[in-house]
């Protein structure tokens, strides 16, 4: 090996996370063009360690240089930022499960700017090379991991960097996979020989492959060299004594060489039995026949790879999924029909980490001892010894989300076994712990199986795991192919390990066309030209926002009922709206109290029953019925009739008739009392023309109420501008609402810190494709209410879709700024809701006019898009207007798109903390 | 025993319901505001009745009546009046600057004196709906008023007088009603979205798969979301009617609040089951939020909390009875208003009671289905 230049540098590096130390004063340098690799525990802070390197994370104290630069300096990583790839833990972290496999070493491709013709070579070059062109169009989604993880390298090697950071890119894959991952990654090595990669690992016979090696523990650097000056140096074996070897003291102490004892001979009742169990999604049969026996205290182990069915038998197992042929029993009951009290004897762990993330290590084991109703004295004590079996005291009170993997891991199988049950199921349980805790964790499955005859169901990917099972079953594209022990399997294919009889297996069960023979190297396309190409570094470039706009539209053209939501949820709320909400008072329901019934009574109440504003009630008989039907909310009034009043009126005494309005809704009583103070008028013109032959005496002034806009006074004017008011604000804006917090749940935001596209390219091709569909919304609402319901447009046209374009862009900015602000995608919709409904129905004009708010609400209703919007809507269909009178709520909510938009730029955070 | 083991089930993972609702500030200062800020607001600023109307003159007068008419446009029904030329009229309605505009026109005053029957315009921006029918009758009436104490005359002697009295509300103040509209509406909204949410993030986290394999019945699960939610917002309700209705708006309650949040209990029942049950079927996060707000605003704008019922289409009106709000809305008017008793309301209960336990149900079967789908 060479050690001629440094492609990275770090100096005093300290990081922290809150009261965690994830780094202590870290001073390193890194050779060029070599594999390095990062060993160490869980939680040591090898992630942190390479998002700072990757310029993904923010640096907090110290220096970093990566490719000859600082990359605190923006301008620095800015440019060196297309040099380097970056590929996040997790499987498939970084990559859009919606999207095809060809779509997203697309979109990366296009995110650094190649040109198609580029692009096309490269991915038919990467997915001839990794063996995915067979299927480019199958999504992300449904691979299985380790292909996943495979078109994550591509994703990567997309652009030719100079340096490739892989965190963790093997863990939870299955052994035939993680050879060919490195095999592939070898290869692009030699092309590429001044490459330099970075990788962090779990697999100790992993780190045996590369060129150097760092060796971390508790945020330090315990050692450095090449695999061979680790050993020598501490006169180990294997890599993974000498690790063991470098730790310190205490740490060491705690770790032994493990031993197994025989397993007890039991003839006993299967705990665990499987007959010919199946199991079919649509066409694909996910778990073909399976069979197997395994007696209590067994530990039998599951092998096979990625998506052979492991994890489908563990979930019919527990009953999450039915099976769809044959039959599996726990202690000789039916899994189907069993009842909780044999779930109660059951432990599972699944493959995901799917405890509470908010909550902390304590509250989660607390949460399930008081759920397998564990005696409640007992439960401290119980939980104490979990916590300490596997090493949790550090962390107790640390909430889960914030553990390292390895660490989670270890809280599942604490949350699993805290009832102490009677069979385990676990699902590939130690995928990314480290070796230590690996090593005592099987301390604890030996010590379950052979002194308290627990069944122990386990998947792994780990050979040295698998040979401390009693019995193993190889599986492949849904079959087992061979049950034996392990040693037994060993003989039967005449290996010499484990791995190269799985292997072995595999090999001879791959020859599906499904599994191209990809360890060949197969011919690949000539590149046209051979300079690398680098992209334009220049701030905003619209192919990125492209890339970023094409994307989000592909991603919801596969989902229909969003689709279809977005389309015709508009339509359907404005049809109901437009019908429902009106200002119309009719059909008043009324009750009337004579206390006179005389002709003269009768006479004056016909007038009542003769409009089509009222309906008439069952009439009242006393005051305690008014009372009590009033209060019941059946009358909105009540005329009373005063005992003698046919008798005072002929006298001329002026009787006194009483109107009750029912004041619980103020609108409506205003309104019953206008149309009743009408009515009265009408009786009291009619009674004066009758009986003294005269006209009333006319007021001395004339009152000219002009009703302008809207002469007939229909609700349906002003009701359907409005409407459209509100439906562009609502729906758009919960359209963008999770748009950038759902990246950050699902992880996907790092191809944001970790590529060239910028903020504002990132947020504003988020936002086109809403936009787009917005504008079809306003479409659509348009032409409804000319058709539908006959409200024509008096004033400008081309005022309203301005207007509209510019509203529409303004309602999704909304949607997008609340995203970027909060935490979780249920933050975003509730914020999104409830920060657009009050201004947009109650501070908008639609019901009070906004020249009649005051205080917060008018500046609310002033200081938000839907007021203005509702000047231009109710203005160009209603009053007339034309572009002239429009421009001051036009260039109000063209100041609203943009401020909107850089708001939520200068939120959104392009770096991790 | 099974029934208490069940009962504690639902208890231990209700609790871890609240610890999940603690674990994001953001929701709870939103919780916060929905039940401060945002029933307090438009209940005092956005008034629906006559009230700070906007109102413009056009003296080309200038005499002493046009003065009294100009000094009789009072607060709490008026702004202050704004001046404007004749010009400046068409302007001003356009850009919604004022709903009323008088123009009082030159030598109003003495062509009245001499029994010229001058003439007063009063222009009405008759989009806005709420205020231009009753506005537009207090100014005439106000300006007849004027007119005629400047005349020396009194009212003239008709044959019968109406007499009217508000019951409940005496002076008709929309601040009562939209106080406690609010509420309501921000109760719905809180049980469908953090029920719903809760549901699909558990869902989205794998944490449901994990639950299911404890042994625990959906049921359980499914309940100890709707108590858990349920009791924030009962909470926060209550909170709200107290502090914000009662003491800060000033709105007298003239029924029992133990029986309102009686109701409220009732009515989250349906809400929050009606929350899970839109979670099922939404298959993610944005599905659902596209899903839960039209169900939210057609419930709320439609539940006789901003227009009247009675004046929507018999369909409609009939789909509505079957929405909860619309008679969680009558209950909150009946107690809240009214003062009206069980014995009053018991229809209304037993019609929330029911549809809350349809919707339930409804819930449970689809959860039960989902869960057993994979």
């Amino acid at each position: 090996m060479t050690r001629g230049d440094i492609v990275a540098r770090l100096d005093e590096v300290t990081h922290h996370y809150g009261e965690t130390a994830a780094l202590e004063a870290v001073s390193l340098e890194l050779p060029s063009g070599c594999s390095i690799g990062f060993i160490g525990p869980d939680g040591v802070g090898k992630s942190t360690l390479l998002g700072l390197l990757s310029g993904v994370r923010i640096i907090q104290t110290g220096t970093v240089q990566v490719l000859g630069g600082d990359m605190r300096d923006l301008a620095h990583r800015t440019t060196v930022c297309p040099r380097v790839a970056y590929m996040p833990q997790g499987l498939g972290r970084n990559l859009y499960p919606t999207l095809s496999v060809f779509e997203n070493v697309d979109f990366f491709g296009r995110l650094f700017g190649h040109s198609q013709e580029e692009r096309e070579w490269r991915i038919q070059e990467l997915l001839t090379s990794t063996g995915l062109a067979t299927f480019p169009d199958r999504p992300a989604g449904k691979l299985s991991g380790g292909m996943k993880q495979k078109l994550g390298l591509c994703c990567s090697l997309i652009h030719d960097p100079d340096l490739l950071i892989l965190d963790e890119p093997t863990t939870g894959v299955d052994p035939l996979s993680r050879r060919q991952f490195w095999e592939l990654v070898g290869r692009f090595r030699e092309r590429q020989a001044h490459m330099s990669v970075l990788v962090a690992t779990a697999y100790m016979e992993e780190a045996e492959r590369f060129d150097w090696l760092v060796a971390m523990d508790a945020g330090r650097i315990l050692a450095t060299g090449t695999p061979q000056e680790l050993k020598t140096q501490t006169g180990a074996e294997t890599l993974e004594q000498a690790f063991i070897s470098l730790l310190p003291e205490s740490k060491r102490k705690a770790h032994r060489p493990l031993s197994i004892p025989p397993p007890r001979t039991q003839d006993g009742a299967p705990a665990i039995e499987a007959h010919d169990l199946t199991r079919r999604f649509g066409t694909f049969t996910a778990v073909d026949h399976v069979s197997f026996r395994i007696v209590r205290g067994e530990i039998f182990g599951f092998l096979g790879s990625n998506g052979c069915g492991k994890t489908t038998t563990m979930k019919m197992l527990t009953g999450l999924l039915p099976a769809s042929e044959g039959e599996a029993r726990l202690f000789g009951q039916p899994v189907e029909t069993s009842s909780l009290e044999v779930r109660k004897r059951v432990g599972f762990m699944s493959q995901s980490f799917s405890l509470y993330a908010e909550l902390t290590v304590q509250q989660n084991l607390e949460l399930h001892a008081h759920l397998f109703h564990l005696a409640k004295d007992t439960i401290p004590d119980r939980i104490d010894e979990m916590v300490e079996r596997f090493g949790l005291g550090d962390v107790r009170e640390e909430l889960a989300e914030r553990l390292p993997l390895g660490i989670r891991q270890r809280l599942s199988l604490a949350v699993a076994m805290i009832h102490g049950p009677e069979i385990l199921i676990l699902d590939e349980p130690t995928s990314g712990v480290d070796p230590i805790a690996r090593d005592a964790f099987w301390e604890l499955l030996i010590d379950l199986s052979r002194h308290h005859e627990v069944t122990i169901f386990i998947s792994t990917h780990f050979m040295n795991e698998a040979e401390r099972c009693d019995r193993i079953s190889f599986m492949h594209a849904g079959r087992v192919l061979a049950q034996d022990t392990p040693e037994g399997l060993i003989r039967a294919r005449n290996a010499k390990t484990l791995e190269e009889s799985f292997i072995a297996y595999l090999e001879e069960a791959s020859t599906t066309p499904d599994q191209p023979a990809s360890e060949t190297d197969p011919p690949t396309p000539s590149p046209p030209n051979t300079s690398p190409h680098r992209e334009s570094l220049r701030r905003f470039d619209i192919r990125r926002m492209w890339a970023y706009a094409r994307r989000e539209t592909m991603e919801i053209r596969r989902d229909p009922i969003r689709l279809g939501f977005a389309f015709l949820g508009p339509i359907i709320l404005m049809i109901v709206f437009g019908y429902g909400i009106t200002f119309d008072v009719e059909h008043l329901s009324y009750a009337v109290l004579d206390h006179d019934r005389t002709p003269e009574s009768r006479q004056y109440l016909e007038n009542f029953s003769g409009s089509r504003y009222f309906l008439e009630q069952a009439p009242l008989r006393d005051y305690a019925q008014l009372e009590t039907r009033m209060r019941s909310g059946e009358l909105k009034f009540s005329v009373e009739i005063p005992p003698g009043f046919g008798r005072d009126l002929t006298r001329g005494r002026r009787p006194e008739v009483g109107l009750w309005l029912d004041g619980a809704m103020p609108f409506r009583a205003e309104t019953s009392r206008g149309y009743v103070q009408g009515v009265h008028q009408a009786y009291l013109t009619d009674l004066i023309r009758r009986e003294f032959g005269t006209e009333v005496e006319a007021l001395p002034v004339g009152i000219d109420a002009r009703f302008r806009y809207n002469q007939d006074f229909k609700s349906v004017f002003a009701m359907v501008p409005g409407i459209i008011m509100l439906l562009l604000m609502l729906i758009p804006a919960m359209l963008t609402a999770v748009g950038v917090v759902r990246e950050k749940e699902m992880g996907s935001i790092t191809n944001l810190y970790a590529t060239p596209v910028t903020g504002l390219e990132f947020l504003l091709g988020k936002q086109l494709p809403y936009i787009g569909i917005a504008v079809l919304n306003f479409t659509s609402l348009v032409l409804l209410s000319l058709g539908l319901f006959q409200v024509p447009i008096k004033g400008s046209v081309a005022a309203l879709v301005l207007g509209g374009i510019l509203y529409v862009i303004a309602g999704t900015g909304v949607g997008l700024l609340i995203s970027t602000f909060v935490k979780t995608q249920i933050a975003a919709i509730f914020a999104t809701a409830i920060l657009t409904t009050l201004p947009a129905v109650q501070f908008s004009g639609f019901i009070t006019p906004v020249s009649s708010l005051s205080g917060s609400a008018r500046i609310m209703g002033y200081g938000f898009p839907s007021s203005h919007f509702q000047q231009i809507s109710l203005g160009t269909f209603t009053k007339a207007l034309g572009m002239n009178d429009l421009i001051i709520p036009l260039a109000a909510l063209a100041s609203f798109s943009v401020l909107f938009l850089l708001l939520s730029r200068a939120l959104l955070k392009t770096q991790e903390r | 025993m099974n029934i208490l083991r069940k009962l504690e089930n639902i208890f231990r993972l209700g609790l871890k319901e609240l610890v999940s609702l603690a674990y994001d500030p953001v929701l709870s200062i939103l919780i916060l505001y929905s039940f401060t800020f945002a029933v307090y607001s438009p209940a005092k600023n956005a008034q629906m009745e006559l009230a700070n109307a906007s109102v413009a003159i056009v003296d080309e007068d200038r005499s002493t009546l046009s003065m009294r008419i100009h000094d009789a446009l009072l607060a709490p029904f008026f702004f202050p009046p704004g001046h404007l030329s004749i010009g400046e009229i068409d302007e001003a309605m356009d850009s919604g600057r004022y709903t009323f505009i008088l123009d009082i026109p030159p030598n109003f005053q003495a062509d009245l004196v001499a029994h010229r029957h001058p003439t007063i315009q009063i222009n009405v921006d008759a989009t806005a709906m709420a205020q231009a029918g009753t506005g537009s009758g207090y100014l005439s009436s106000i300006i007849s008023q004027e007119v005629r104490t400047f005349l020396g005359e009194d009212e003239i002697g008709l044959p019968v007088k109406l007499v009217t009295r508000a019951m409940f509300n005496p002076n008709l103040q929309s601040t009562w009603f939209l106080g406690i509209s609010q509420i309501v509406n921000n109760i719905t909204l809180l049980a469908i979205i953090l029920t719903g949410a809760a549901l699909i993030r558990e869902r989205e986290h794998g944490t449901m798969e994990h639950l299911l394999v404890l042994p625990l019945t959906p049921s359980d699960i499914m309940i100890a979301k709707v108590w858990a939610n349920g009791l924030v917002i009962v909470v926060a309700a209550a909170f709200s009617l107290k502090v914000v209705v009662q003491w800060a708006l000033g709105v007298p309650i003239a029924g029992s609040m133990l029986l309102f949040l009686g109701g409220t209990v009732l009515y989250l029942f349906s809400v929050t089951a009606l929350g899970i049950f839109l979670a099922t079927i939404s298959q993610s996060m944005p599905q659902f939020g596209l899903l839960a707000i039209p169900v939210y605003i057609v419930m709320s704008l439609l539940s006789g909390g901003n227009t009247p019922l009675d004046s929507m289409p018999e369909a409609l009106q009939v789909v509505m009875y079957a929405s909860p709000a619309t008679h969680f809305m009558s209950i909150a008017q009946g107690i809240l208003f009214r003062g009206a008793g069980l014995d009053v309301m018991w229809p209304e209960f037993a019609a929330v009671a029911g549809i809350g336990a349809a919707f339930f149900v409804a819930a449970l079967m689809r959860f039960r289905a989902s869960v057993a789908a994979g």
